[in-house]
């Protein structure tokens, strides 16, 4: 399989960028914003939020070992993602993480994207504004190839993930791997 | 235990080799090490056997070497159950940028194939 054919030709059509704020479908107010944006005072408190977030997340929506299952871990990972060079939104409900999604950069510029909503919060449409948001943060900082992988029996995901223009390019193993091409011009 | 590893050249399975070893000599395990022909591999089979060795010695873990050819898993599964060992081990799979898990096709298909136990080392 070449490199291009892991992503679709035409891009997407555009997204909103953060901050957001819009009313979930339990009429919760929340806000979407980039680490280091949202309303907690400063990024170290936003970290501990996050960790909070994963340290009681439920072992059942672990996709492929992450969020890691300690709090020791959760912190290494979370290190490993929130550097300069990711995009990572988080959505907050007052003064808490509800949901955090991420575009890590691979090897070959581009993308892995993961999100993840605490199940505190789950089922009111916050994954879906999440993921629209954290694309539009993409292309506005020049990301063009985004690619995730999801575990074949995921439906809430893999649907999700196709309802805002990604499609599947590699159905061989046990996971399903998925790609979305961005068009970083668009504003 | 009687053990088949098998090794394709991946780092995770030099990582399961290094665990395997530790358990080995921990458990008293009766090690044997398999050289695969992994086509995802950059490293070719004469070089990982290289390395197989040279570990073994520093282990002093007496475990046997073999060369399997053609492909891995299918080959790995046939010495298992011919020989009758108790469990296949591997390496537990690579990590994405994400830190997402991600298994190698070699264990994916020795996990749905095999009759013998399969043990993912991490």
């Amino acid at each position: 399989m070449t490199a291009d054919d892991r992503f679709p030709d035409t891009p997407a059509a555009p997204f909103p960028t953060p901050p957001e704020t819009f009313i979930d479908g339990a009429d919760r107010e929340v806000t979407i914003a980039g680490y280091g944006d949202g309303p907690p005072a400063d990024r170290e408190t936003e970290f501990e939020r996050l960790v909070e977030m994963y340290t009681t997340f439920d072992p059942e929506d672990r996709a492929q070992g992450i969020p890691p299952g300690r709090e020791d871990r959760v912190r290494d990972w979370l290190e490993h993602l929130l550097i300069e060079d990711a995009v990572n939104l988080i959505a907050w409900i007052d003064a808490s993480a509800a949901g955090h999604a991420t575009l890590v950069p691979d090897v070959e510029e581009a993308y892995e994207l993961a999100i993840f909503v605490h199940q505190d919060y789950q089922h009111a449409g916050i994954g879906k504004e999440l993921i629209r948001c954290l694309l539009g943060e993409g292309a506005r900082r020049g990301v063009e190839r985004v690619w995730l992988t999801v575990e074949r029996w995921n439906e809430v995901a893999i649907s999700l993930y196709h309802a805002v223009g990604f499609e599947t390019t590699n159905a061989e193993s046990f996971e399903i791997e998925m790609g979305l091409r961005l068009d970083p011009s668009a504003d | 235990m009687k053990v088949l590893l098998g090794i394709g050249g991946s780092p995770d399975s030099f990582r399961a080799l290094s665990t395997g070893l530790e358990r080995a000599r921990a458990a008293g395990d009766e090690l044997t090490v398999a050289i695969l022909e992994n086509p995802e591999s950059d490293v070719d089979p004469a070089e990982v056997e290289a390395r197989v060795r040279d570990e073994l010695k520093a282990s002093a873990v007496d475990a046997s070497v073999r060369r399997l050819s053609g492909d891995p898993g299918g080959a790995l599964i046939k010495l298992a159950e011919a020989e009758h060992f108790d469990a296949i081990a591997l390496g537990g799979g690579q990590e994405s940028p994400m830190g997402k898990i991600r298994l190698g096709s070699i264990a994916e298909f020795v996990i749905l194939n095999s009759s013998v136990t399969v043990i993912l080392l991490r």
